[in-house]
C-alpha cells in the first residue's frame, strides 16, 4: 500500500509540473491564473499523500486544510483585481 | 476495504490527468477552464474520499471530510470568478475558425463587450 500511494504521488506531482506548461507559455494572464490553482491543487493532494505515507497524517493534514483556504481566497482575490484591471495593469 | 481505496485513488488520478491534458490542449481560457473547474474538483473528491478510508475512523478522518466539503464549494467558485473576470475584462471566446494566433490580440484590448445581436 505505500509504495502504491508513492507512485501515486509521483504520477501527481508529475501531472502538477505538466501544468506549469501553461503557467509559462498562457497567452493571457486569466490562462495563467487557473493554470496556478490546478498546480496548487495537485499541491494539497500532494501533501495529504505525503502525509500518509510518512505515518504523520495528523500533522500534513491541517497544513492542507491551511492551504485550500489560501488556494481559494488567492483565486478569488486575483479574479475581482484582473476583473476590474484587464489584461494590462493601470 | 484495500481494494476500494485502490480504487478510487486510481480514478481520482485518472480525473486529474484528465484535467491536466485539457488544460494543455484546449484552444482558449473559456474551455480550460471548463477542463480545471469540474473535472479536478471530482479528482480532488475521490482521491481525498479515498484517503478518508484509508485512516480508520478518527478526527482525521473528519478533517479530510471538511477538506472535500470545502473543495467541493470552493474550487467550482473559483474558477466562476476567473471565468466572470475574464468576460468582464474584454477576452473574447473562441469560435470555430478563429485562428488561435489571434486570441493574443484579442485579449489585449480592455474594452466592454457588447452582446451579440444573433
Amino acid at each position: 500500500m505505500n509504495s502504491f500511494l508513492v507512485g501515486a504521488g509521483v504520477f501527481i506531482a508529475v501531472l502538477a509540473a505538466v501544468c506549469l506548461y501553461r503557467v509559462a507559455v498562457g497567452p493571457t494572464v486569466f490562462d495563467r491564473m487557473i493554470a496556478a490553482g490546478l498546480v496548487g491543487s495537485n499541491g494539497l493532494i500532494l501533501m495529504v499523500v505525503i502525509g500518509f505515507i510518512y505515518g504523520r497524517i495528523e500533522m500534513f493534514v491541517d497544513i492542507a486544510i491551511t492551504y485550500a483556504l489560501l488556494n481559494f481566497i488567492v483565486a478569488i482575490v486575483l479574479g475581482k483585481y484582473f476583473e476590474r484591471t484587464g489584461e494590462k495593469p493601470r | 476495504m484495500t481494494a476500494l481505496v485502490i480504487i478510487l485513488v486510481v480514478s481520482g488520478v485518472f480525473f486529474l490527468a484528465v484535467s491536466s491534458i485539457g488544460i494543455i490542449r484546449f484552444p482558449d481560457f473559456y474551455s480550460r477552464a471548463h477542463a480545471a473547474g469540474k473535472t479536478e474538483t471530482l479528482g480532488m473528491i475521490l482521491i481525498l474520499v479515498g484517503l478518508a478510508i484509508y485512516s480508520g475512523w478518527s478526527l482525521n478522518t473528519l478533517k479530510l471530510l471538511f477538506i472535500v466539503l470545502f473543495v467541493m464549494l470552493a474550487n467550482p467558485s473559483a474558477t466562476h470568478a476567473f471565468s466572470r473576470g475574464a468576460l468582464r475584462a474584454g477576452l473574447e471566446p473562441w469560435t470555430r475558425g478563429t485562428p488561435i494566433k489571434k486570441q493574443k490580440e484579442t485579449s489585449e484590448k480592455t474594452s466592454v463587450i457588447e452582446p451579440e445581436e444573433s
